[in-house]
């Protein structure tokens, strides 16, 4: 069955305190050169059917009104570990 | 007037908003996020609290609960809607509210008791107070930062809908330092800090919430 992925990251202007404690943490560790850190969610959408245009738009406004908040966060689709192309938003 | 106060699954602060409701004068009348009509009140106030969990965003999935349509349609003719906390949260997901609310900048959940500045007293939920009272009342929050864009931030400045701004220290990042807002047409409001506990002197900070509970006394015999 196809996969779809959903990654939602915080708009870059948008202040993201969980990076920031991800990368307060780091050198603690040991580990170092990491500059910035932006935490996201990743949602795994296992689907029924085919990948049609139409089920794209559909996962598109999910992720949009559901899975994401557009004041504060940009996401992006995959398909099957593909890219996909935004549709393009209709005015 | 009538006053519902709904309880999602994970709401805290409830109880203590219908109380502040009666304070006020008012009847309070209980909704049920499950329920498909607002019982005939007057006006809504979502509590604080952590509704759903606080799961994938504050207030996300309430937003999309059954009362939340009819809150939505309501607020679109004129209803008094009061957002407290994680009711604020709720009202900026649904759209109804302009901005958003994340993790505070220092990470940490803050409860104190915190002295705002009432900047627009013209609202159904401020006009008892005198434009530019200052009053102190408890905040509790862990995801309280008020956030949106310059134009956005730069219009609600210019159009007085900031209703309550921090003074002092400001306790968790909010842009402009911005408590409280309400929308273009003044009946809906969105306030981080919490009126409902402090309502009477025998157990809060003080009595200086109050007046968010009685405006809405005043402003039907005015």
């Amino acid at each position: 069955m196809p996969k779809v992925v959903v990654d939602v990251m915080p708009k870059p202007e948008i202040l993201d305190p969980q990076g920031k404690a991800v990368l307060g943490a780091l050198p603690r560790l040991g580990f170092s050169g990491v500059t910035d850190v932006r935490q996201g969610k990743r949602f795994e959408l296992e689907l029924s059917g085919e990948v049609t245009d139409d089920v794209l738009e559909q996962i598109r406004q999910m992720a949009e009104t559901l899975l994401s908040n557009p004041v504060i966060e940009n996401f992006a689709i995959s398909v099957d570990g593909a890219r996909v192309e935004q549709p393009e938003r209709t005015a | 007037m009538k006053v519902g106060v709904v309880t999602f699954p994970g709401s805290l602060d409830d109880v203590d908003a219908q109380r502040a409701v009666r304070f006020g004068g008012n009847e309070a009348v209980a909704l049920w996020h499950g329920d498909h009509d607002l019982r005939a009140v007057d006006a809504v106030v979502l509590p604080g609290g952590f509704s759903y969990g606080d799961y994938l965003r504050c207030g996300a999935i309430s937003r999309f609960s059954p009362v939340m349509t009819e809150v939505v349609e309501a607020a679109g003719r004129g209803m008094p809607v009061l957002g407290i906390c994680n009711g604020f949260q709720i009202l900026c997901e649904s759209h109804l509210l302009p901005g958003a609310l994340i993790r505070n900048d220092h990470r940490k959940f803050v409860c104190r008791d915190q002295r705002l500045r009432i900047e627009n007293n013209r609202t159904p939920w401020t006009s008892s107070y005198a434009e530019g009272v200052e009053i102190t009342i408890p905040l509790k929050n862990g995801e309280g930062g008020f956030v949106a864009d310059a134009e956005t931030l730069d219009r609600i400045e210019g159009e007085g809908q900031v209703v309550a701004r921090y003074l002092e220290d400001n306790p968790n990042g909010s842009m402009r330092d911005i408590a409280g807002i309400t929308n273009e047409r003044g009946n809906v409001v969105g306030l981080m800090p919490h009126p409902e506990h402090a309502t009477e002197a025998l157990t809060g900070s003080g009595t200086d919430g109050l007046g968010f509970f009685t405006s809405l006394v005043e402003r039907a015999f005015a």
